[in-house]
């Protein structure tokens, strides 16, 4: 399983270098004073679905696995690119958990997504974070094949300067 | 958006010393029920005859849920009681196997509801609680009806009350991947339900004040979790924008001038508490652990919460004012949610081990654990006011997995579900109303 995420990945970064440079799919659009004006959906849904705005967690861990480093590189660059400079982090936990400690884990989840983007050379002032503990999950069953998916980080893309 | 409530109750009560003489234990494992007669309250007019027989309703009911009375049925009754005055005949009523006999009578005049009723120790042939009499307008039957409730479980098994009491909650609808979540009020019994916020924003965990005129809950209307006080009087909301971050796991302290909180800063998740008169914030943890879910001791002198200092969520006790915290659970497994008993010797708590969730309850100093329900999760104790029942909400598995309350006593004794028309959680037993 893992090795298939690596893999997927490593597609993933092969298909970011090809798209900004040969195809329109990070175009401007949209009107003055939107907080979107140079973020089009179709990069939006680019930035969730291609690079992927979704990292896993362990079971009461908030440290970001080796595996998720070059999606959270990915962001980075997207996000410099694109000269985002309103971003939310969301972390979430399963429902595993009782209520207040969730909550303080989903903190811990999304500040360290925070803290590695900052790392990458996000200014933090453009990063919030916020948790939401058990109360938005993913996945519904109470299985760990959704356990895993609800253990997650969002990084939600607001809007942009320039 | 907030709703409010109020309610008006004259309370005329002449209660006189209670001498039980048939002394049920509760703290023990198995009781029998004890057999009581119940003949109707005697009415002279039709409408009173009404709030009479709503009145016996709501009082069997409380006592039913008990588990420790059974109502001898009336067809068998040889006596007629046609005053609470008139001597009892012990004999008429040893015969049908009555212990307790409870006579009222009930009148409506003016809109007000005056009653008046007697128990009596059909063993002993004495009086359990003497010319008791409650008046109020014609609004406030079911709050009349549970003091009656009080008077006759306090006068025979010598327990605080708590029926004359209310439940704040967290009413859910919806599926699991997009509940929708109402803070919501209502009787001990789950009647006169009220909303207290619309669905729009994610709400949490309500917490009475101990005067049960305001909550303390955490909302999402920011986008973020931040604590609120609502008065439940006035309706005034009021947020504390002083404090940073996200704030959540609010309690009051027993004088009610202060609340504990925990607050969550750059990742880092402590407790403090804000004083609401002059808004002075003390933190009283600090180091990187997730320190949360904070509850004073009844004396104030302490707070127990949980904290995974230690490498995982364990319970801790700290002076009120902060200092160094002993752990208290050792057990094996997470523990969490610890919340002190009214009564000050117990702490109850959520234990997860292996894969099940626990309610259970441990002496101050962590010993004499005892696990008093197991299912998928089981969580969020709180105490009724009497230190003898705790209520919790267990959600069930699975896709269509949704949480409802349910009520234990601290014996382990008497699991019941409190049935509502909505999923529901994160209960708040209120104190004693006045």
């Amino acid at each position: 399983m893992k090795y298939q995420k690596i893999v997927m990945f490593i597609f993933i970064l092969f298909t970011i270098t090809n798209c900004s440079e040969t195809n329109g799919l990070f175009g401007k659009s949209g009107a003055d004073g939107d907080p979107f004006a140079n973020i089009s959906q179709s990069s939006l849904d680019y930035f969730s679905n291609e690079i992927g705005d979704t990292i896993l967690f362990k079971v009461n861990q908030s440290v970001i696995e080796p595996e998720y480093r070059d999606v959270l590189n990915s962001q980075a660059s997207w996000i410099k690119e694109k000269s985002i400079s309103s971003i939310t982090i969301e972390g979430h936990a399963d429902e595993q958990g009782t209520r207040e400690y969730n909550l303080a884990l989903g903190a811990r989840r999304a500040t360290a997504v925070r803290n590695y983007l900052v790392s990458q050379g996000i200014p933090e002032s453009n990063l919030s974070v916020v948790t939401y503990g058990k109360e938005r999950p993913l996945r519904i069953c109470s299985e760990e094949s959704c356990w895993s998916k609800n253990r997650r980080a969002i990084t939600i893309i607001e809007g942009s300067n320039s | 958006m907030v709703f409010f409530l109020s309610s008006t109750f004259v309370n005329k009560g002449l209660s006189q010393a209670n001498v039980p003489e048939l002394d049920i234990d509760v703290t023990e494992g198995v009781v029998e029920p004890i057999p009581i007669a119940f003949p109707n309250f005697i009415t002279r007019d039709f409408s009173s005859s009404l709030i009479a027989s709503e009145i016996s309703k709501i009082v069997k009911n409380d006592l039913l849920k008990t588990s420790l009375f059974r109502f001898i049925t009336e067809n068998t009754y040889i006596s007629d009681v046609t005053s609470i005055d008139s001597p009892v005949r012990f004999a008429d009523w040893r015969a049908i196997n009555s212990d307790l006999l409870l006579v009222g009578n009930v009148s409506i005049i003016n809109e007000t509801i005056t009653i008046k009723f007697r128990l009596w120790d059909v063993v002993g042939q004495n009086e359990i609680f003497k010319g008791v009499q409650f008046q109020g307008p014609s609004n406030s039957v079911r709050r009349i009806a549970h003091k009656i409730s009080d008077l006759i479980y306090s006068g025979v098994t010598g327990e605080g009350n708590y029926f004359d009491t209310r439940i704040a909650f967290i009413s859910e609808r919806g599926p699991k991947n997009n509940r929708t979540k109402r803070l919501a009020i209502m009787d001990q019994d789950g009647a006169n339900l009220n909303f207290l916020t619309n669905s729009d924003s994610i709400v949490l965990a309500p917490r009475f004040s101990p005067d049960a005129r305001k909550i303390l809950y955490t909302s999402y209307e920011t986008g973020k979790p931040r604590v609120y006080l609502l008065n439940l009087v006035t309706g005034n909301l009021r947020s504390f924008p002083q404090l940073p971050g996200m704030t959540f796991a609010p309690r009051f302290s027993p004088d009610g001038k202060k609340i504990i909180l925990s607050i969550t800063d750059n990742g880092n998740t402590d407790i403090y508490t804000l004083n609401l008169e002059n808004n002075s914030k003390k933190r009283l943890t600090k180091n990187v652990a997730i320190d949360t879910a904070p509850s004073f001791s009844p004396d104030g002198k302490f707070i127990v919460f949980e904290s995974d200092r230690g490498g995982n969520q364990q319970i801790y006790v700290m002076p009120s004012n902060g200092g160094s915290a002993k752990r208290i659970s050792f057990g094996n497994g997470r523990y969490g949610t610890p919340v002190w008993s009214p009564r000050g010797d117990m702490i109850a708590f959520t234990k997860m081990h292996k894969g099940n969730f626990h309610i259970g309850v441990m002496r101050k100093d962590g010993s004499q654990e005892r696990l008093l329900t197991k299912a998928f999760i089981d969580e969020g104790p709180t105490w009724a006011p009497n230190g003898r029942i705790i209520m919790f909400f267990r959600e069930t598995a699975g896709v269509n997995g949704a949480p409802s309350l349910y009520t234990i006593e601290v014996t382990g004794r008497n699991l019941r579900k409190i049935e509502l028309s909505s999923f529901a959680s994160d209960p708040s037993w209120s104190p004693l109303l006045n």
